[in-house]
């Protein structure tokens, strides 16, 4: 493929994201799981703690793009899938890859649109000194890396959109614990904090309390260094397992 | 014999599995430019899925198809930019408008936006659809969707139009609409292949039929001279005034027997010699007469006679 025919297949891509926007936002799952749930369990969470703003915030912000961005990808595969309009995207002439990035990006614009209100909210109540470099580029990062994790979630081919939205919930709550959203890295036990490694949402958590609090486990370069490698390799694994499921869609 | 240049698909050794289940076994064809060709066969003959291979939504387990000379392995998306798609269930996007839908298809072509709106104003005119044309589809009757898919189809005014059972299950209205409408698109140059069980559509529209069974071509030709293959068989309808065991119309020399609406149709060469048998079956069971005929060969002979007990 040359350099032509890609930027043809990302304008196609546009064309996947303007869809999946005119249709996805609104639907109950992505209300549901993407942000009535989250809201739910942080304030659960919130309620009757004595602690920081600045923590909670930074935990918030982490919850928030996480579950924003992993809300949409996976409504988007079964749904189609039960309706046959996958058939219909398949059957054209755009690559699979350039189907699912854009699905991704349809994810990462929700998740950006969301974390922006929750951002103002932050600057609202702890001023402009939240908005950093690496915040910025750790929020545009996370969004996309967490918005193909939720398309890897949605290769399973089923054409029951609530099986795939409980698997990705029975995968993503478990990640929310672990990621230090609710307990700092440095004060988790050794084990804990090296089964922290292994989630994405860790490493964008650390980058908001950096920017928030002032203090981190790594270095926000190093944060955003593994963010893109685990961007990487969500992306790939989503291209190859919607490939491997694809015959079986229909 | 066309040559090489004359075929816009070439099919050779197609087979799909499916774990252990063979879904098209070893079947290979060709289709000359400017032809209607339809695949004929029984639901899960594999036609189907020998169209989602030659139009790319799957690869074959074994076996190559060529479209336009560009190799589906390949080049398939060089070879996807000359197709529209017609696929079996109506599946335009329920949430988004008519206009919306063609849209987007018109998009993941490439075409550009001005060329978009022109041919979406055409076909949805054309098709019946133009004043509906923001409403959601979710608001459209089963035959509007089906007319808008094929609208769909046609946005990028393809050389080659898949059309997968098109009139299933539509009203008589939209049923001679849509078969006009890929007349008159064929006489403009569009190849089509029309994948279809209904008979009387493949025998009205098209120019050459390929009957499947089993994931088999069983029989390839131009219809008129598929007739002419079993110009002997004929078969016999008849009606009886009570219901009646068909095992029991079994007669030596009898093949295939079907039940159409009240008629029992027997398949046979000899019906001289028929005859006589089941006006004693309804003597010795009591059972009347109402009606009875002699009919000579059509394409559906043709289809039972080809597909009947060939069973793995």
């Amino acid at each position: 493929m040359n350099i032509l025919e890609f930027v043809e297949q990302i304008k196609r891509s546009l064309a996947i994201v303007k869809k999946d926007l005119s249709i996805y936002y609104m639907k109950g799952p992505v209300v549901i799981f993407g942000l009535l749930l989250p809201a739910f369990l942080f304030i659960a969470f919130a309620l009757g703690k004595e602690l920081t703003m600045e923590f909670l915030f930074s935990g918030l912000l982490a919850m928030a793009l996480f579950f924003t961005s992993t809300s949409i990808g996976p409504a988007i595969a079964p749904t189609e899938t039960s309706t046959k309009t996958f058939e219909r995207i398949v059957s054209a002439p755009i690559s699979l890859w350039a189907i699912i990035f854009g699905d991704i990006l349809a994810s990462f614009l929700f998740g950006l649109f969301i974390i922006s209100f929750v951002l103002l909210l932050g600057v609202a109540l702890l001023g402009m000194g939240i908005i950093t470099l690496s915040l910025v580029l750790g929020t545009i990062l996370a969004a996309f890396c967490f918005s193909a994790f939720g398309l890897v979630l949605s290769a399973p081919p089923t054409d029951k959109p609530s099986n795939i939205m409980m698997l990705s919930t029975l995968i993503k709550f478990p990640l929310i614990f672990i990621s230090g959203v609710f307990i700092p890295l440095n004060q988790m036990s050794d084990g804990s904090r090296l089964i922290s490694f292994i989630s994405p949402l860790t490493y964008y958590t650390d980058i908001a309390r950096y920017s928030v609090e002032g203090i981190s486990y790594f270095s926000p370069v190093l944060n955003l260094l593994i963010l893109s490698g685990f961007t990487t390799l969500f992306f790939a694994v989503a291209i190859i397992w919607h490939k491997k499921s694809l015959t079986k869609r229909f | 014999m066309g040559t090489k240049k004359n075929k816009i698909i070439r099919v050779k050794s197609l087979v799909k599995k499916f774990n252990s289940f063979t879904a098209v076994d070893n079947i290979s064809f060709e289709v000359e430019k400017g032809e209607i060709f339809g695949l004929l066969g029984p639901n899960g003959a594999g036609k189907t899925t020998t169209i989602r291979m030659i139009t790319g939504i799957f690869n074959p387990t074994k076996g190559s198809i060529y479209v336009n000379e560009y190799n589906m392995e390949k080049e398939s998306l060089k070879a996807k930019q000359l197709m529209g798609i017609v696929p079996e269930m109506a599946n335009a996007y329920v949430d988004l408008s008519a206009y919306k839908n063609m849209v987007l298809i018109g998009e993941l072509y490439g075409i550009e936006k001005q060329k978009i709106q022109e041919r979406t104003e055409n076909l949805l005119k054309l098709f019946g659809l133009l004043e509906r044309k923001n409403d959601k589809v979710k608001t459209f009757s089963k035959g509007m969707k089906q007319r808008l898919i094929i609208a769909m189809g046609l946005i990028n005014d393809p050389k080659l139009l898949f059309l997968d059972e098109p009139t299933s299950g539509l009203d008589v209205e939209s049923v001679r609409l849509i078969r006009g409408l890929i007349r008159k698109f064929n006489d403009e140059g569009t190849t089509v292949i029309l994948t279809t069980h209904n008979i009387e559509e493949a025998d009205n529209l098209c120019d050459k039929v390929a009957i499947m069974n089993y994931g088999k071509i069983v029989a390839i030709d131009r219809p008129a001279r598929l007739k002419h293959i079993i110009e002997s068989t004929s078969s016999i309808e008849v009606a009886f005034e009570k219901k009646v065991d068909m095992e029991k119309l079994k007669f030596k020399e009898v093949g295939p027997i079907k039940k159409i609406g009240d008629k029992i149709r027997l398949y046979t060469e000899n019906p001289e010699e028929i005859i006589p048998l089941l006006f004693k079956y309804s003597q010795s069971s009591k059972n009347k007469i109402l009606s009875i005929n002699t009919l000579g060969p059509n394409l559906e002979d043709i289809f039972v006679k080809l597909t009947y007990g060939e069973k793995k």
